[in-house]
């Protein structure tokens, strides 16, 4: 046989078997793979039909009704939870941890996780209703410290958002070089609901890190950008207790909408703002909080500086919060807190506040994990 | 040529004195990342026995009925590849179908083992050794259950030692080769019970 010839033996061979198996493939994509539409029942009032065989998550997302979901579908920060009220299976190992006894007995579910392969009756708070997706121009860009900005976003589509200070949006990051599709992170907006027509969040770069990178290097005033929101339930408690507020770096930004608005609101109750930071490059806003102090009287702010440098030439505070915590605080009676950080700083906090006297129901905090 | 050689002596060679995994220390990414929990262990090593088998068996259908008769073995490789990745994928999508608790089970572990060299591995080896049909099923049987055996005795060794305290330069995959190094030793004990090379 000629050289050619079992070179063109070879080659038509193995495009015979991969055209065989791709065309295996694809019937088996149209039939086994196809659930065809399915029916979600939503809160026994709505419902939707969807493609069959895609998770919850991004059916109801098509649907224009968002579920929270900082990790973008991961399955790694158990926001995505929704409650499935008809058979629909068995829970999955990827969605076990994030899911207490209760929840599993009640048929809570990752939606991120779970696939919808026939008809489903499901039920989410009603608020969820409200949480839309917005277009927004980049107003500003500020340099808060050397690693956290300040950016402002005015809203365009809708013009307006109605939300809950302490609350947080979903900044949508479209396709660039760290991502092959667009992902959702959460963040806290920092400004006050009074300001409806813009909102601004202090984002804080972690290295190598696909939304912040995005924010940090990529986006420029003027740029359009989406966001969905506004969720959680971080906000304010009506009561007349006293407050204690724990953060670090960015955590400071839902603390800082609801000072703005008991300012506004004319909201008297005694209350003390941790902030915890390596040294004085970390610390912002100072002047905004000592303002504060001025204005709402029984507020007070303390800093604190985990190492502070030879040349900050610091007289505050030293140590973690946590030791703040321990030396100002003497009895957590009659008393809330208010946490937002790390995961790691909010277990710590949570167990000296406990060691006061608050209990735990009393504390409430949005882990940035 | 091994027309000699019954197929419980190869079945129960790739088991013990040839473990896949320990003699040819094919399949390590997986054996090293999801050897942490027996049960977790146990369910992938499950897909690898069922891949396996039935792999060896489509492979060398298509080695000796599409391959040599073109005289085209030199694609073993890339077509090896693929039949064993659409394979995989198929039968996702039919488990999925069918039953969540396999899927549960078994389904998730699926995706995992596509690109698992042992797979690979073994239907090479069932060439190369010019194995019958019989015997390349019982080979591919035998090499899973000895990879299965493998992974669920590592796990078994590293959740015992989640608490010892280990030299910090080694945590993590460190120790778990030198964990394989040792198994494979004693494995080594195994040796000529039976050899088929
Ligand atoms: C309710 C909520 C509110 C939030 N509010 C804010 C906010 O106001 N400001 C803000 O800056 N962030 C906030 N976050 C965190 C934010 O959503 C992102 O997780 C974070 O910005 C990292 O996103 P990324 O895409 O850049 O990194 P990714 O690409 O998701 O992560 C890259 C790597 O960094 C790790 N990582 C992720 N987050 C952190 C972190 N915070 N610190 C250290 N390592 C991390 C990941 O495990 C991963 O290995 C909030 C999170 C939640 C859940
Ligand atoms: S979206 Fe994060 S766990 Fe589902």
């Amino acid at each position: 046989m000629s050289p050619l010839a079992q070179i063109l033996i070879g080659v038509g061979a193995i495009s015979a078997i991969t055209t065989l198996l791709a065309i295996i493939m694809v019937i088996a994509d149209a039939t086994i793979g196809n659930y065809g539409s399915v029916q979600i029942r939503i809160n026994k009032e709505k419902d939707i039909t969807v493609e069959g065989g895609r998770t919850l998550l991004s059916a109801l997302m098509d649907e224009k009704i968002f579920i929270p979901s900082a990790c973008g579908g991961r399955g790694s920060c158990g926001l995505c939870k929704v409650k499935v009220t008809s058979e629909i299976g068995e829970h999955l190992p990827t969605e076990l941890p994030w899911l207490s006894d209760d929840e599993r007995k009640e048929n809570v579910r990752l939606s991120c996780q779970l696939k919808i392969k026939k008809d489903a009756a499901i039920q989410i708070p009603e608020e969820l209703f409200n949480v839309k997706e917005f277009e927004c121009e980049v107003k500003s860009i500020v340099d808060l410290t050397h690693d956290i900005k300040e950016i402002t976003l005015r809203l365009k589509e809708p013009a307006q958002m109605k939300y809950k200070a302490g609350q947080f949006v979903q900044f949508e990051v479209p396709e660039y070089e760290l991502t092959s599709e667009p992902v959702y992170r959460a963040y806290s907006i920092s400004s006050q609901p009074s300001r409806t027509d813009e909102i601004e969040l202090e984002i804080r770069l972690v290295p190598s890190g696909i939304c912040t990178t995005y924010v940090f290097e990529h986006l420029k005033v003027g740029d359009t950008v989406t966001i969905n929101g506004p969720y959680g339930h971080f906000y304010l408690q009506d009561t007349d207790a006293r407050i204690i507020f724990v953060a670090g770096g960015s955590g400071n930004a839902p603390i800082k909408s609801i000072l703005h608005d008991m300012l506004e609101k004319d909201i008297q109750r005694e209350a003390v703002y941790f902030f915890g930071a390596r040294s004085k490059c970390d610390l912002f806003l100072i002047d905004e909080m000592r303002e504060m102090e001025k204005k709402l009287p029984n507020f007070k702010y303390v800093p604190t500086l985990s190492q502070p440098q030879p040349e900050d030439n610091w007289e505050g505070d030293v140590g973690r919060v946590t030791d703040a915590i321990e030396r100002n605080i003497d009895s957590g009676e009659n008393t809330e807190a208010y946490l937002c950080g790390s995961p790691g700083m909010i277990e710590s906090v949570v167990d000296v506040l406990k060691k006061k006297g608050i209990p735990e129901d009393k504390i409430y905090y949005d882990k940035f994990a | 040529m091994s027309e000699g050689l019954a197929f419980y002596a190869i079945f129960f060679a790739a088991i013990f004195t040839n473990n896949i995994l320990l003699t040819n220390y094919l399949g390590m990414c997986s054996f090293l990342a999801v050897s942490r929990e027996v049960d977790t262990s146990m369910g992938l090593g499950w897909a690898v026995v069922f891949v396996m088998t039935a792999t060896s068996a489509l492979n060398w259908l298509a080695y000796h009925y599409i391959l040599v008769p073109f005289d085209l073995t030199y694609l073993r490789f890339v077509v090896f590849i693929v039949i064993i990745a659409a394979f995989v994928q198929i039968v996702e999508m039919i488990i999925e179908r069918v039953s969540d608790k396999l899927y549960i089970a078994l389904g998730i572990f699926l995706p995992l083992i596509t690109v698992n060299c042992a797979i690979l591995g073994v239907s090479l080896f069932m060439v190369i050794r010019e194995y019958t049909f019989i015997n390349s099923i019982f080979f591919g049987l035998g090499s899973g259950i000895g990879w299965m055996v493998a992974i669920i005795a590592m796990a078994g060794i590293r959740q015992k030692m989640a608490r010892s305290r280990v030299p910090r330069a080694l945590v993590g995959a460190g120790i778990a080769l030198i964990i394989a190094g040792i198994m494979a030793l004693a494995f080594m004990g195994f040796s000529g019970m039976i050899k088929i090379t």
